[in-house]
């Protein structure tokens, strides 16, 4: 019997196709445009060929601004994966306190991010902040807006309070979905917690692991609003990570060119890693 | 390219245009040569990846461009050379990958 092929499925496409040609492909080219060429006002615009990439690729100001995005996503990764992790392990299973757990972990992502990087402000400020008076009294000499030690610390420990949640969240969807057979077995053979967690738990999370630090990674590696609403990315460049940095050449400088080429280096970075972490997630699912 | 066209703020030139046509072309060329060949199960190539012809069309185009990047910031123009280099990457990548 000859199978009847039915290819009017493919119209229920069609908006999603629009959807991303508008809203991504249609930009990309354009930023792809830009990134050749000098731009006035009023369109005008005049070849200068792959002169903005040379300069972006050789520029000290770009390798810093990198450097200082990669530290602070190592950074992030290295406090918000371990401690997610260990937060869903101490959060209970079952009972009333579920629920409790669950909403007080999601708060955080429920914030805009401008009003978490105002709470912050507002914690930090060197006179009058909670967190600032906290650490003078611990003995501290912490001022955000002065040093920029100070500065990372704050701005680190407000993307850990942040995005933990996500992370804890994740965590914990996977722990649930382990079956209770495996604990039982680990129970009749006597396994240590530190076996369960290392035989059975974390095995069984690593596809959501993959997950948690991809969106970590790429959220960090994307992080503005709360990063210039706390410190406007000082003292000096202190914190001016590569979001800002572009954000600071398109609008500031109003330099299209250089900040087009400066944006597809960027999107590169960010596909290449994603590709990365993506690949690896498969190869973990599919063995 | 330019003018008062609706499309004037996306400043088109020849080359840009050329590129996504090549890329455009890269996708037909691969449903072809799909519909012509069937072929598009995951291999195991040496990286120890499952990739299909599109995962390596991907590899290909995203490895170029490292390739070009590369070149640009430690060498400079003219793009000849590593024009030869992505080439040579992307057949190793059809080949082996």
């Amino acid at each position: 019997m000859n199978k009847t092929v039915n290819q009017r499925a493919w119209w229920f496409v069609l908006p999603v196709v629009l959807l991303v040609a508008f809203n991504a492909v249609i930009p990309l080219m354009t930023v792809v445009n830009y990134s050749v060429q000098e731009s006035f006002g009023s369109n005008m615009f005049f070849w200068s060929g792959v002169r903005w990439f040379e300069e972006v690729l050789r520029s000290e100001r770009f390798h810093a601004s990198l450097l200082r995005q990669l530290a602070f996503t190592a950074a992030i990764l290295a406090i918000e994966v371990p401690l997610g992790l260990a937060i869903a392990l101490a959060m209970p299973r079952r009972g009333p306190w579920v629920s409790v757990c669950l909403v007080l972990m999601a708060l955080p992502l429920l914030i805009p991010w401008n009003v978490v990087g105002a709470m912050w402000n507002i914690m930090a400020l060197p006179t009058i902040g909670l967190l600032s008076e906290t650490l003078h009294a611990l003995g501290f000499d912490y001022n955000y807006t002065r040093e920029p030690g100070a500065a990372w610390f704050t701005v680190i420990l407000m993307d850990v309070w942040h995005w933990t949640s996500l992370v804890v969240l994740l965590c914990y969807a996977g722990l649930v979905s382990i079956p209770d057979a495996y604990y039982q077995a680990a129970k009749i053979d006597g396994a240590r917690p530190w076996a369960v967690f290392r035989y059975i738990q974390l095995p069984k999370l690593r596809y959501v692991l993959t997950i948690a630090i991809l969106l970590r990674f790429m959220d960090s590696f994307m992080i503005y609003t709360e990063v210039v609403v706390l410190t406007g990315g000082g003292p000096g460049t202190a914190t001016t990570f590569l979001s800002i940095d572009l954000v600071k050449t398109a609008l500031g400088q109003f330099d299209l060119g250089p900040a087009a080429a400066m944006s597809l280096v960027y999107f590169l970075i960010i596909l290449l890693m994603s590709w990365l972490f993506y690949t690896l997630m498969m190869r973990n699912q599919s063995r | 390219m330019q003018g008062t066209s609706v499309f004037a703020w996306m400043a088109w030139t020849w080359p840009t245009a050329a590129f996504f046509a090549f890329i455009v072309l890269c996708l037909v060329g691969m449903t072809v040569w799909e519909f012509r060949s069937p072929g598009g199960a995951p291999r195991h190539g040496i990286l120890g990846l499952d990739t299909t012809r599109g995962d390596r069309l991907f590899i290909s185009l995203l490895g170029s461009a490292f390739i070009f990047l590369a070149w640009l910031g430690l060498v400079g123009t003219p793009l000849w050379a590593p024009l030869v280099i992505a080439v040579l990457y992307a057949g190793a990548v059809f080949r082996w990958v």
